[in-house]
């Protein structure tokens, strides 16, 4: 069942756009820079993008830090929430059942399948902007955001370490619209469910008053994958983000496949 | 006989009150070509829904195959084909992917044997050509045909059909009914859901009918559909037939001024039409009446769910016309047109009724031996 979803995965338009348009994004962005060379003033801005100016190498950890706040979560949430409502709305969810395959085994390939989602576009993500910020800036050995010197293989390393948190930063919002997509037949409702979701947790995360929940809050830890590049490396937030979204992953995760193994099917 | 659907005491209220199935006891045997009758909303979809195990009965339990459902529904319905409100397919992708991927979905498609399934199928259901197009491009037909092939990818020993001519031209429903004709000859059950019931009297071997979430007959078709003990008679001296059969104390009913409807009352009807041509009266026609499954349904549900059943039934028959959108793609009275009078069906007397067309050619195959299926 979980080659069966990869297949439907892969053979999707709709993925392939996503992704290059994820992709896309932050080398719009590059070929900004390079051409009028204003960068933004350390500090401000999306993170990491002051430094590429100087080195492209930092360039697909920046290229995910623009796309992490809202591109990447808008196409996390429409992929998984078309997991299962997608199917309920084209009629072949009713099919699947009866075939049979059973609910627990489709609720957990979807989510391989979303996991592959998240997996495919970060890492296209990176390699279209390593290449892109290599073209631009050039590669050169990287300082820290400490101030300290990094070699280029380090600086990689904490690359696809970036990757990997941001990668795994999409698991709590993929289950939640996961679970969205087992509690109505159309796609739209539960990508919007998990958008709305997310959309508060970011709004959460920005007011005081709510600071007892913020450490809890889905997306608080998200752009902790930025202390990877300090000297030492912080790992407080990385822990504590890794942490949660599978604490989110776990409990939405498990209310889908609850929810759906006790859902009248009637698409 | 082999029981392959066993529903006792079936019931579903969904979540707001509504009874969609109100205690339904049904028994489909082996070999049988079921059909499962009532008007739109009756719970026929809901019931063939908990036969699949996509929604959970509230009381009463369901056998499939011998096998429980929901309980064991994973060994159940390996052997089974189904076809439940309309096709489903993933638009972005071809005829045959589709099919592929739905055969690698679950237990049971091999993968040695699925091109050569597939193409069987295919070939089938008459999509041979157009297996590799996206189903975008699909007309509604061809993605019923489709459906159907994705149905009998596994040679199911039960196919379990819900509504499967909606949507078709009466070419399509005409090859569709062979194709159930076909495959209960070769061995599978076959169930099949309709709210035309004129449909389900020409090919079904018995039938259930349901209204309101009720199970209200079941039984054999023929006898369902048991002579009434009347016959028509069309005649030009009608005045005259009325007084011969009064003077053989029978009951006699005008219809109008050529027709008479004339009580047997354990006469044999042979003897009626030897009565009559012996006293001189020119029949036109002959007919032992019959009822249809709509009249048996109307009787058996009364007044209170005939006007919801009219909506959707064919027409009436009025004066002998023939009624229903297909009456025209009924087949010829087999044992009509005897000896100068015509012994059919009370809905198509062949002296007013048009001839019927043309059979279209056949595009439904002689099944072939399908390589790799479980039998």
């Amino acid at each position: 069942m979980i080659a069966v979803e990869l297949s439907k995965l892969l053979r999707r338009p709709r993925t392939w756009v996503t992704i290059t348009l994820l992709a896309g994004l932050p080398v719009i962005v590059g070929i900004f820079l390079k051409t009028t060379g204003i960068a933004p003033r350390p500090g401000s801005g999306p993170a990491l993008l002051s430094e590429v100016l100087n080195n492209g190498v930092l360039f697909p950890a920046a290229a995910l830090a623009l796309i992490l706040p809202v591109f990447l979560p808008v196409g996390v949430a429409v992929i998984a929430g078309d997991a299962i409502a997608g199917e309920a709305s084209a009629g072949t969810l009713r099919y699947l059942i009866a075939r049979p395959v059973s609910r627990s085994r489709l609720v957990l390939s979807k989510i391989v399948m979303a996991l592959c989602f998240i997996l495919l576009a970060v890492v296209i993500v990176a390699v279209v902007n390593f290449i892109a910020g290599a073209a631009l800036f050039g590669i050169k050995p990287l300082t820290s955001l400490s101030g300290t010197g990094l070699t280029t293989k380090e600086a990689l390393l904490r690359t696809l370490l970036s990757i990997a948190y941001i990668g795994w930063s999409m698991l709590g919002l993929a289950g939640i619209a996961l679970f969205a997509s087992t509690r109505t037949d159309s796609p739209l409702a539960a990508a919007l469910t998990a958008l709305a979701a997310f959309v508060t947790s970011q709004v959460l995360d920005l007011i005081d008053a709510a600071r007892v929940i913020k450490p809890y809050l889905p997306t608080h830890y998200w752009l902790s994958f930025v202390d990877l590049f300090r000297d030492p490396i912080l790992w407080r937030g990385i822990q504590r983000g890794v942490l949660l979204q599978a604490v989110y992953m776990i409990v939405f995760l498990g209310g889908a496949w609850a929810s759906f193994n006790s859902k009248d099917i009637k698409s | 006989m082999t029981v392959v659907v066993r529903t006792e005491q079936l019931t579903k209220r969904f979540p707001g009150g509504l009874l969609a199935v109100d205690h339904v006891d049904l028994e489909v045997h082996e070999g049988d070509l079921f059909g499962f009758l009532g008007p739109n909303g009756a719970g026929k979809s809901t019931t063939i829904r908990m036969l699949l195990g996509l929604i959970f009965p509230t009381e009463g339990t369901v056998e499939v195959l011998g096998q429980a459902v929901p309980r064991h529904a994973q060994r159940a319905l390996l052997d089974v084909g189904s076809l439940v409100e309309g096709p489903g397919f993933y638009p972005y992708l071809s005829g045959r992917r589709n099919l592929t991927l739905f055969d690698a979905a679950g237990a049971g498609g091999s993968r040695r044997t699925r091109d050569a399934r597939i193409d069987a199928v295919l070939e089938r259901v008459g999509l041979a050509e157009v297996g590799r197009r996206p189903i975008k491009a699909y007309s509604m037909g061809m993605r019923q045909r489709l459906g159907l092939a994705a149905a009998l990818l596994r040679t199911p020993r039960l196919m379990i059909l819900d509504e499967p001519t909606n949507g078709l031209d009466p070419q399509g429903i005409h090859e569709l009914r062979s194709l159930f004709v076909e495959l209960v000859r070769s061995g599978t059950t076959v169930v099949l859901s309709s709210h035309l019931l004129a449909e389900v009297e020409v090919i079904c071997t018995r039938a259930a009918m349901m209204a309101s979430g009720r199970l209200v007959a079941q039984d054999r078709v023929d006898a369902l559909l048991a002579p009434t003990g009347t016959v028509l008679i069309e005649s030009p001296d009608a005045v005259d037939a009325a007084a011969t059969l009064r003077s053989r104390q029978l009951l006699v009913e005008w219809i109008d001024a050529t027709h008479l409807r004339a009580h047997l009352d354990g006469y044999p009807s042979e003897d009626v039409n030897r009565l009559l041509v012996d006293a001189g009266v020119r029949v036109s026609e002959l007919s032992r009446e019959r009822r249809s499954l709509e009249d048996v349904f109307l009787d058996l549900t009364g007044g209170e769910t005939a006007d919801a059943a009219r909506a959707v039934l064919p027409a009436p028959v009025v004066d002998g016309a023939p009624g229903g959108p297909w009456a025209g793609s009924y087949p010829a009275p087999s044992d009509g047109a005897r000896d100068g009078s015509s012994v059919g069906s009370s809905e198509t007397p062949s002296a007013t009724a048009p001839p019927p067309p043309p059979s279209p050619p056949n595009e439904w195959p002689d099944p072939v031996p399908t390589p790799g299926g479980s039998r």
